[in-house]
């Protein structure tokens, strides 16, 4: 005999956003798992319960970012329009990347050395498509709305990576990239510190010559000058990556894993649960997006394909095969609960297979809904949703 | 008969993009499985490192070599073609480039333990996607004694927000180096990418937001101008067997839940009432994702690429169910 499946502990979201203790919640998962959604519902649900909400989203469907009034990207929290009888409020922004770098850039670099950074193309490229940009810019943008200490509530949606990883790992590959030594190495011949690296001579033309085979020489000459520029402000993007980091693991900061309840979603909520352990970062819990259930639960699918076959074959206790197109309707509406059963099922199944490895880690559920969200309408259902305890099945 | 006659002739290099969780790793498989057929030898390269082909054949995973992960459909009582997979890494590739065009393996090798070709790679945005698609277009073009090593190659791609950068190949490379060998290798693949051999196909369901994705993405694809693009493939498909009458009224919120209670009584069923009651919301939910999902369709429709529909396999993708996808893509006349 099988051993019953395990019961995960019941994630309650909503005694997270009342704690006033909680300060950051991260919404993390792979990509296509709802995400955005899931942070913005949350974010508007704290509000409605008397928090001042910040919600940083990083690349929102068009119509998720309209239903908060989120028409352009301008890396500024715009107030989200609605009445809080609660007393809370809701602010929304969204991750402009590049634009936080230049930030970063201005504030550190004085006005004639911002303006060479800034215009380098090196630079151009790097602070728009370097791989982990984007992630570390939204864990600097986490800090500084945190240091403003405006809102009491940070809700971040993660940047829709490969794998859900990439953004606890990337912002501490630019960091190192950009302190690292290897960098340093390959820009040698224009920095004061040329003499010291003599010893390295043989191994630098090796590595400056096969660079320049695989980029052409224009590349090395921009970054040789743009890490000369740059060259004061590098030890600080480690230590804002490695503040960021600690402040993720603080207690006022809770994880929240989002999965779809498909195989490959929580195989990759699963990776992180684990890395989150590992890295003593807070995890409040698992949110199963989009789960489907049935509304008549107590018939099988089994039992509901036999008693759709009846119908049609006509051989049930009263039915006649004259009678048969009679049940039609009722033959169509069982084989279209049998197949929600059965897909009930499969989702049940992926959902253990993971309690199984982490029995201890709260999920909470959130129905599929028919539509996706257009409005704060919508995000409230989604929140409600969350909230809501499963129904015994 | 279009058995002969599919929609892609002449089409080597096949793209697969797709949101993310829309089944794009699946749809490629299948759509790998299905050329594959009648003796055609066909590799199938995936490019982010997830070892996604190797879940799906249930194979171990994949190293930087392309080996045999199946045997495509049969066709005419002739068993089908030799499926072989590769799993691209940019570091991998970077090393391949080096020693292709430069005899520099041993040297790359030295260096990649320095953090060389991790920083090279990572570094050079445009570099990365330049050897990514630079594997593909080679083994698309690759001859051994006078003939095509395959007859076609499917390459599951980077999700449809960043597919048109991904092919945009040496625009985004032109950014960091004006002239130079990346450049000339970026211009060749290019040209690959830019040809008739080349096709893009979009993976989506009957969703808004995967549906919006992908007219945004053909879209966008229109406008860079040059590449030809795919066909539509809707995935995930569930059939229903309600008599369209009986939908029609649903959708119009019109559910005979008396009707429906008959029946069950009829088929033996306890309690029939209540069972009705419940199955009526089920049939109200059901009616009122089909009209949504028409909504979609639609929508596809509109955008004027052939559109292939695939089943949603209710017990999850496994090899038996991949097959049984590879025929429907044949049958339809994708391949």
């Amino acid at each position: 005999m099988n051993p019953p499946p395990a019961t995960p502990p019941r994630l309650n979201t909503d005694a997270l956003i009342d704690d006033r203790r909680t300060r950051i919640i991260v919404c993390c998962g792979s990509g296509g798992v709802g995400k955005t959604t899931t942070a913005a519902a949350l974010g508007l649900r704290a509000a409605e319960r008397g928090r001042h909400v910040v919600v940083i989203t990083v690349d929102p469907a068009r119509r998720l970012a309209q239903s908060m009034g989120l028409s352009y990207l301008d890396n500024i929290p715009r107030s989200v329009d609605a009445d809080f009888a609660s007393g809370g409020s809701l602010h929304a922004m969204m991750l402009d990347m590049k634009r936080t770098f230049d930030e970063i850039v201005e504030a550190h670099a004085d006005p004639d050395r911002a303006a060479q950074i800034l215009a380098n193309p090196f630079y151009q490229s790097l602070s728009s498509s370097f791989a982990g940009t984007q992630e570390y810019m939204a864990m600097e943008k986490l800090g500084q709305l945190h240091r403003t200490n405006e809102w009491d509530l940070i809700v971040v949606d993660t940047p829709p990576s490969r794998s859900a990883l990439d953004f606890l790992d990337a912002p501490q590959r630019l960091g190192r990239f950009l302190d690292g030594k290897l960098i340093r190495l390959l820009t040698a011949p224009a920095s004061p510190r040329r003499s010291y690296m003599k010893v390295l001579n043989a191994g630098f033309s090796l590595v400056t010559g096969t660079l320049t085979k695989v980029l052409g020489a224009q590349v090395l000459k921009d970054m040789q000058t743009f890490v000369t520029a740059f060259d004061t402000m590098f030890g600080g993007f480690r230590e804002r990556a490695d503040a960021t980091y600690r402040l993720l693991q603080t207690p006022g900061t809770a994880f929240l894993v989002v999965a779809a309840p498909e195989p490959d979603a929580l195989r990759e909520a699963s990776y992180f649960v684990e890395r989150l352990a590992g890295e003593r970062m807070p995890l409040a819990g698992l949110i199963l997006n989009r789960v489907h259930r049935p509304a008549a639960t107590r018939l099988s699918a089994a039992r509901s394909l036999a008693a759709a076959e009846t119908l049609e074959n006509g051989n049930g206790p009263g039915v006649g095969t004259t009678e048969a197109p009679r049940y039609a309707l009722a033959a169509g509406v069982l084989r279209l609960h049998a197949e929600r059963m059965q897909l009930a099922a499969r989702e049940r199944r992926v959902a253990e297979h993971f309690t199984a490895a982490h029995p201890t880690v709260p999920v909470a559920e959130v129905v599929a809904q028919p539509e996706d969200v257009h409005d704060l309408e919508g995000l409230r259902s989604i929140g409600s949703s969350l909230a809501r305890e499963p129904e015994l099945s | 008969m279009r058995a002969r006659d599919t929609d892609w002739e002449g089409v080597r290099l096949h793209v697969v993009t797709g949101k993310g969780g829309t089944g794009k790793t699946t749809v490629a498989a299948a759509l790998a499985l299905a050329l594959s057929r009648g003796g055609r030898k066909v590799l199938l390269i995936e490019v982010e490192g997830r070892q996604g082909i190797a879940r799906l054949f249930d194979c171990p995973p994949l190293p930087y070599a392309e080996r045999k992960v199946g045997i495509g459909l049969g066709e005419d009582g002739r068993p089908g073609g030799d499926l072989y997979a590769l799993a691209v890494d940019p570091e991998g590739a970077l090393l391949d480039y080096l020693e292709m065009f430069y005899g520099m393996r041993h040297t790359g090798q030295a260096l990649n333990r320095l953090g060389l070709v991790d920083f090279a790679t990572t570094i050079a945005p445009g570099l990365s996607d330049v050897l990514r698609t630079g594997k593909a277009t080679e083994a698309a073009r690759r001859k051994a004694n006078g003939r095509q090593v395959y007859d076609a190659v499917v390459m599951d791609a980077p999700p449809t927000g960043r597919i048109s950068r991904f092919l945009n190949v040496s625009v985004e490379v032109s950014g960091l180096a004006k002239v130079g060998p990346v450049r000339n290798h970026a211009d060749t693949v290019a040209r690959v990418i830019r040809s008739p051999q080349t096709a893009v196909h979009f993976v989506t369901t009957l969703e808004e937001m995967p549906v919006q994705e992908t007219l945004d993405g053909i879209a966008e694809l229109r406008t860079l101008g040059g590449l030809q693009l795919g066909g539509v493939f809707i995935n995930r498909v569930r059939p229903h067997g309600v008599p369209e009458p009986d939908l029609e009224a649903a959708m119009a919120g019109h559910v005979d839940e008396a009707e429906i209670a008959v029946g069950l009584k009829a088929a033996g069923l306890p309690d029939s009432q209540a069972l009705a009651a419940g199955l009526s919301i089920e049939l109200a939910e059901h009616a009122r994702n089909v009209a949504l999902q028409e909504r979609e369709r639609g929508e596809l429709a509109a955008s004027g690429q052939p559109r292939y529909e695939l089943p949603d396999i209710t017990d999850g993708i496994d090899l038996g169910g991949l097959y049984r996808l590879a025929e429907v893509l044949r049958d339809q006349g994708a391949a």
